[in-house]
This record gives C-alpha cells, structure tokens and sequence, in this order.
C-alpha cells in the first residue's frame, strides 16, 4: 500500500481527514497546532539560530586568529551594531566573553536542541507511530511560541547597556552576579529570563512527547516495534522533564541575587575591584554548579540521542538490513537515561573534591560509557551485509560514527579525573565536546533534513549539492576540532580573548593552530553555501519522489501521503511488524512495511 | 611509546607526581588509538565490501559472532583496571596524601595561601617563624588580598607577593598551595607542574607539588573570571634550597607582606 501514491486531499475514509475549510495564513502558519507545521517552525527557526551562533563564533575565531585586530568589513557591521564594544572594529575582551557566552547559549538551547527534539520530534514521532497529531496540540503550539519568544529575549539581550550575558553559557556565580552588579537589567539578567522561558518551553515539550509516545501509539505498534527514533525521543523527553527543572529553579535563585541581592550563590566577605560586596553572603558558588550540571549533563544525551536516532533510521534504511541489536540498543538507550542523572559531578572535579565523592562520578562516568558504546557498536555491526547506498543523507549519517567516535573516545581522558586535572578547562575539552555535538549531532541533523525533506515536501534535495555540501563540512570539521587537542594537550586554556598570547610566544604551534583553526572554520561557512540554496530551491524546483515512500523504507511516517496533510494518514494504520524489515528471507521485495499485512 | 606520546606537545613535566598523570593520559590514549583504529579499519572495509554495487541483496540476519560483546566486555574491563590501577590512586595521592611536617626545617613542606582576585594572583608565606600574621575578611582590600591586619608579632615576618609578583619556591621540596579567592571563581593551573584546582570564594582548597626542575614557569588561570581572564597570568621561580632561603629571608627582613599594607 505505502509505494501507491495518495493524495493529500484524498477521499474522506477515516477519522483523520478534517471537513473544516483551509485555514488561512496565520491559522495555517503561525499559530498552527498541527505537529508537522510546527515541527518545520522549531527547523527554520533552530537553522536560523544555528547560523546565527556560527556567525558569532566567526567573530570569535577571527579574534583568537589576529587578537586586537579589527574584523575585516564584518567590523564595522559590529561596530554600528553595537558601537563602543566593538570600537574600530575590533572586539573588546568583554564583547569576547559575550559572544561566547552567547554561541555556547544559542548553538546549545536554541539550535541544536530545539532543531533534534522540536523539529524532528514533532515532525517524525507522530508519524512514525502512526498518530494523528501529538497528543496536546495546543501546548505544541504554547511550546514553539515560548521557544521563539525566549530566544528573541535572547538576542535582544545584546542591545542592553553593557551587552548580553558574558559568563559562559554555565554561567558561573558569583561572575554571573559581580559583572554587572549593581545595574538592574542587564544582559545575564535577560539571559535568566530567557532561559527561564526556553526551559519552560521544553518542559511542555517533553510533558507533550510522553504522553504522545505512550497513548497515541497504531494498533499493533507495541513498545519493541518502535523504530528506534521514537525510542531515543521517549528518552530525552525524560530527560528534559527531570533535568531541566532544577536548572529553572537556579535561574530564579540566581536572577534573585542579581536584582534583589540576595545570597543564595554568594559566600562571605567578597571583596571585588576593592570594594567590600555589599551583600549579606553566607551561599555557596558551588550549589549552583551542582545545579546547573544536574541539568547540564543530562543536557548532553538531550543533544546526543535524537542524533543517534535519526541516525539509526537513515542507516538502516540505506544498509537495506535491519538494525543489529535493536533491543540492546533500547536497553542501552534507557541505561543512558538513568545512567545520565549521576554523572553530573564529573565536569567539578577540581572543585575541591575528595577521593570518595570523585571516585563514585568517575565510576558512573565509566558506566555510562558503556551503553553509549553499545549503541555506536549496533550501529557499526549494522553495515556488516548490508547493500549500502550511499546518497547524501547516508553519507552524513556514516560520517555520524566515527566523528562521534572521537568525541565519545576523548571524552576518556575527561571522565578519569587523574587525566582531567591536567586537561581541564582546556582547548581538549573545545574538542571533544564540538566532535560530539558538530560533526556528531549536526551531522545528524543534517542527514535528518536530507532523508526527510522528501516527505515534507514531495520532492529530493539535490544530491550533487548535497555531496558537496557533505564533503566539504567533513574536511573542514576536522580541520577546525582536531587541532584543538594539540592545543589543549599543550596547556592551552580555553575563553582566551587574546587567543593565548600571554602565555606563549608568539611562535608557538598553539598560536599557528589558531591561524588554521580559522581559516577550516571560514571553509566550514562556506561550505554551507550549498546546503542554503539547495534547502531553499529544492522546495519548488528539486526533482519530484515517484511515490510516498522514495526511499523504500518501512516506518510507518512513510505511509503517508505526501506531504502528509493535516491528521496525517488516509487511512487509521495497523502495525503487523518491527521497524526493520528489510531484506527478510522469503520476501520478493527487499523491505516489508509495518502496516503491510505480509 | 609513551614518551613519542609525551612529546605530543604537554609541557615538559616539572614536579615529582607529573610523570604519573602524564603516563596516565598515555595510557588512555593509546587505549582510544587501538579503538578507534581498530574500528575505523572495519568501517571502510565494511562500506567497501558491502556497497550496493558488489551485493545487491543485504543479508538479514548480518553478524551472527559475538565479537562485538566480548570487545565490548573487553573495554569495559580496560577501562575498569585504568580506574582502579591509576585514576583514583592518582587522584588520592593528589587531594588526599598531603606531605606533613616532621620538624626539620629543611625538608618540612612549605605552606603558601595563594589568592586569586580579579585579574591577578597573590601569594603568602609565614615567613621563618613558621607561623602566618593575623588575618580578617575585614581588612581585604584590593591591595591586602589576604585581610593581613598587620599589628601582631606573628605577621611581621611574612612574605607577601602581592598582585602577580614573582615568587619563588625551591627545588625538590613539597609545596602546599592553600588556594582561595576573593571575588569570583578562578582555577590556579601551573601546566608544567601538572597542577589544577579552583580557586573559589568561601572556600580553601588545597593542592601541592614538588618541583623536580630549576626555572620560570607560569601560572595560569584557567576558569573564565572576567575581561581580564586572558591575561591573569602569574610567574614563580624555582630555585635550588640555598638560593630560596636567602630569597626568603631577605624578603621577610625587608618587612615582607603585612607592614606595606598598614
């Protein structure tokens, strides 16, 4: 049935197709409650974000490249923008600090999250479980909104006398508080009151996606016939409704200290440029690292498994074999869940922390290794027999395994504190955690859109763009993350304004790096250039899908017609099998669909 | 092979316990090397073998060995033995099995508070007397990091290099860092000396070494605290046991730290 082409407005024959008129524009656009328009609101809106905070970070590596020099035409944009922080041009030590506050904020709560979980959650999870729409369509629509609202807060944030928040995206008591004291709105103030609005975003979120993955699921579809995307999106929900809560509980605490000066993360007798802080003290700096990292690691698999999830589905799809060790890889999905909520004190290691608190971090750490293992392990074994396309989404999601390889590997000596204390804080820990998340997660990402869009649209992305646009991110990828561990390994700490100059000579191959880095980094933006355009053209000009299911898969998002209209099937589906039939012995054609009867 | 992976680029190792977290970090790393070569040669022999052009029909089932597990096994067990064999010695040895003092002069360890403030670090010694001048939060200002009231007997003699003033430590004695700040979180990193720890308002950590080579090394600061972050930079010195007691004595005859803040 799924091969047939359907219409969009096929013949009424079930519950999901609506008899009301076409909205117009604003009901159909902007305050839409069906999944998949949302879902393509929370992708433009990350991408535009994604590209926002590389813009940023361009400014930053320009500055770490030539410290003190003034941004080629850029600077001058800045300067008009933002006037004296970027006087003639150049950034100041504090508009550093400020944008990198704010591309660890954006590329983190803006972008990549919102693109992993907002955009493909909400397109692919009702779809895949054969559902008309999520389960509170009206929270969907509250969610994006309050997403879309807190990162406008977010940005404006750097229109305030002073600029935005400059603290790291950790955002650090008592920095947090004492860089700004004493002027009541400023940037880390807006930051507090934008996160605070993005958390309670991704609180309807994730309260959404449960309920959706557990009521809303086809006839049949029983929890081991879930395609593995669903699975590793029922995780993160969890892990966005448990994780996330403490973290808005801080934000409040520390906006309390900021605008009432009160003491809940400031100790006794703080002394700052001279001055005696007028504050009763009495906190602690440390409470809020503890609950910030009770969100931040958590935080990490939130970007990480909907990644491997989507992953999953273009690599089984283009091996044309099932996935290898499905169930071990749910079971590793849940360890990581669990696991992730007691792992949280590694990044404090040298916090003051005794031998038995940091042996237990360490352990978990070690622990939680081992299930991410499994899964990239499955996912390898998966290529073993199988009959690999390589087309542009598959190529991204091959790049996937090693590239996260790295990230997973080098994370090694980070977790074993007896390696961190030398590596802490430094340019390795840049490296590491950009594997995971660049060529990792946005690899994903990436993959997703090209898989995808056919769906969304009813018609292929370019593929020679596509190939283009996937060989030149992977080169320059590496270029830019891999020298950082050179760096990192000779002592290089990170949030340099100067890049570093301090400390070396100005001969030194940290600072040569610096140089190289920039240039990748320049390749990178330019190899999204491609990607852009063929995002863009390919809505109404890319080569038209032959039929609903262009890439002959089997999950149910791909028996719909196509795009799918509002209530997504013509017909109720009725699951008969598990997500990966492909290749199975005794059937003619190389994939058997979950709703084919047989 | 380990010194191929010392060469990598870490500074050369200065104190008596950095050889054993650069051993460590060699080991770890060829740990990760072996993986990740390891499964990198299997993935393109994969891609290459199994492209759609050599087999046009994929096999169901794929790989029936349980390979993957006992290598799974495998690294589990590995990183198990790094764990318990290295990490956490290592790591005790570091906050916990602190040199203490058996009454010789010439041997006992050397205790410096060191004070972080906004963009500069501070030291402070006892001074000959072995025993630290009077201090109050009260008395802290941005010239006094370390409150020194400055009228007691005890304090005359201390040694106070105050805001990024070169300070000196000698060689192959242990050196306990009491490490605190005075306004946000810095973290006190001397890279050559393998040592790291976060200098945190409220609180006073400790860390320590024993420097096993003659000369300057920097100190960095390693935890974002500010505009100035980039160049809160502090430099030390370390001398041979002669060279550091006439440095201190002289330092303390000349009314070291306390007086100058009166």
């Amino acid at each position: 049935m799924s091969t047939a082409t359907s219409h969009s407005h096929a013949p009424a024959h079930g519950h999901a197709v609506d008899h009301h008129h076409e909205p117009g524009f604003w009901q159909k656009y902007i305050f839409s409650t069906d999944h998949k328009m949302i879902g393509i609101q929370y992708g433009l809106t990350s991408l535009f974000f994604l590209l926002f905070g590389f813009i940023l970070v361009m400014c930053m590596r320009f500055q770490l490249a030539n410290p003190e020099a003034p941004i080629p035409v850029f600077g001058k944009l800045l300067e008009l923008i933002l006037g004296d922080a970027a006087k003639g041009g150049s950034m100041t030590a504090d508009l550093y600090n400020s944008f990198g506050a704010m591309h660890g904020t954006i590329m983190v709560f803006l972008a990549i999250v919102p693109l992993a979980f907002g955009a493909f959650g909400n397109y692919v999870t009702p779809l895949q479980i054969g559902a008309p729409d999520m389960a509170f369509p009206r929270l969907n629509m509250a969610s994006y909104h309050l997403f879309f609202w807190g990162g406008v807060l977010m940005i404006a944030s750097f229109f305030v006398p002073g600029g935005s928040a400059k603290s790291g995206w950790t955002s650090y008591s008592p920095l947090a508080t004492v860089a700004e004291f004493g002027k009541p709105f400023n940037g880390q103030t807006m930051w507090l009151i934008g996160m605070v609005i993005l958390i309670t975003s991704s609180l309807l979120g994730a309260v959404n996606f449960i309920t959706t993955i557990i009521q809303l699921r086809a006839k049949g579809m029983s929890w081991m016939r879930l395609p593995f995307f669903v699975w590793a999106q029922f995780v993160t929900g969890f892990l966005l409704l448990l994780a996330f809560p403490p973290l808005e509980a801080a934000g409040v605490l520390q906006l309390s200290d900021n605008l009432l000066h009160t003491s809940f993360f400031l100790p006794n007798g703080l002394v700052v440029s001279g001055q005696q802080l007028p504050v009763s003290g009495g906190g602690s700096p440390l409470l809020w690292q503890h609950l910030f990292w009770f969100l931040g690691h958590p935080e990490v698999y939130v970007l990480i498994l909907p990644a491997m999830g989507i992953v999953s589905e273009v690599i089984a799809n283009n091996t044309r074999k099932p996935l290898w060790g499905y169930r071990s890889m749910v079971y590793a999905a849940m360890s990581i869940g669990f696991l992730s909520f007691i792992v949280w004190a590694h990044h404090m290691y040298l916090t003051g922390m005794g031998t038995k608190v940091s042996t237990f971090f360490q352990t978990t750490t070690m622990m939680i290794s081992i299930p991410s293992v499994m899964i990239l392990t499955a996912l390898f074994v998966s290529l073993w027999g199988g009959s690999i396309r390589f087309n542009t989404p598959m190529l991204f999601a091959l790049a996937f395994l090693p590239m996260f390889g790295i990230g997973g590997l080098t994370g090694l000596p980070l977790g074993f504190n007896a390696s961190d204390i030398y590596l802490h804080d430094s340019y390795y820990v840049i490296g590491h955690f950009h594997y995971v998340v660049a060529p990792g997660t946005i690899f994903a990402m990436f993959a997703g859109i090209y898989f995808w869009f056919p769906k969304m649209t009813g018609r292929y992305m370019n593929e020679l763009l596509g190939k283009i646009h996937f060989w030149i991110s992977l080169i320059a990828m590496n270029l830019v993350f891999a020298p950082m561990f050179i760096q990192g390994m000779r002592g290089m700490s990170r949030r340099m304004a100067d890049g570093g100059t301090a400390y070396y000579g100005a001969d030194d191959i940290a600072l040569t790096l610096n140089k190289s880095i920039t240039h990748a980094a320049v390749l990178l933006g330019l190899g999204q250039i491609p990607f852009i355009i063929n995002l863009f053209m390919s809505i109404k000009n890319g080569r038209k899908v032959e039929n609903d299911n262009p890439w002959k898969a089997t999950t149910l998002d791909w028996a719909t017609p196509t795009p799918p209209p509002h209530g997504n099937f013509a017909a109720e589906p009725v699951v008969f099998r598990g997500p990966y039939e492909y290749s199975a012995p005794g059937s003619k054609a190389d994939f058997l669909p979950q709703d084919q009867k047989s | 092979m380990f010194e191929i992976l010392k060469k990598f680029g870490m500074p050369e190792p200065a104190s008596a316990h950095a050889s054993g977290i650069d051993d460590f970090i060699g080991y770890v790393h060829i740990l990760m090397l072996i993986l990740f070569v390891g499964w990198f040669a299997y993935y393109l022999l994969a891609l290459f073998k199994f492209r759609a052009s050599a087999n046009p029909r994929a096999d169901y089932t794929g790989v029936k060995s349980h390979m993957s597990t006992y290598l799974e096994i495998g690294v589990a067990v590995i990183e198990a033995v790094l764990l318990v064999g290295f990490a956490i010695p290592l790591w005790a040895r570091a906050v916990e099995e602190f040199p203490v003092a058996k009454g010789d002069p010439a041997t006992d360890p050397i205790e410096v508070q060191i004070m972080g403030q906004q963009f500069k670090w501070s030291a402070h010694f006892t001074g000959p007397d072995n025993k630290w001048g009077k201090q109050d939060i009260k008395s802290a200002s941005a010239t006094n990091p370390f409150g020194l009231v400055g009228t007691d007997d005890e304090g005359k003699d201390d040694v106070v290099c105050a805001l990024g003033e070169p300070f000196k430590v000698p060689l192959g004695r242990s050196v306990i860092c009491r490490i605190s700040s005075m306004d946000v979180i810095h973290s006190f990193k001397i890279p050559s000396m393998r040592v790291t720890q976060d200098a945190i308002p409220g609180m006073t950590i400790p860390a320590h070494f024993k420097a096993t080579q003659v000369g300057s090394f920097s100190i960095t600061c390693a935890q974002l605290c500010g505009s100035g972050h980039s160049v809160m930079r502090g430099d030390f010195e370390v001398v041979t046991p002669e060279e550091w007691e006439k440095w201190y004595a002289e330092k303390a005859a000349a009314g070291g730290g306390a007086g100058s803040f009166e």
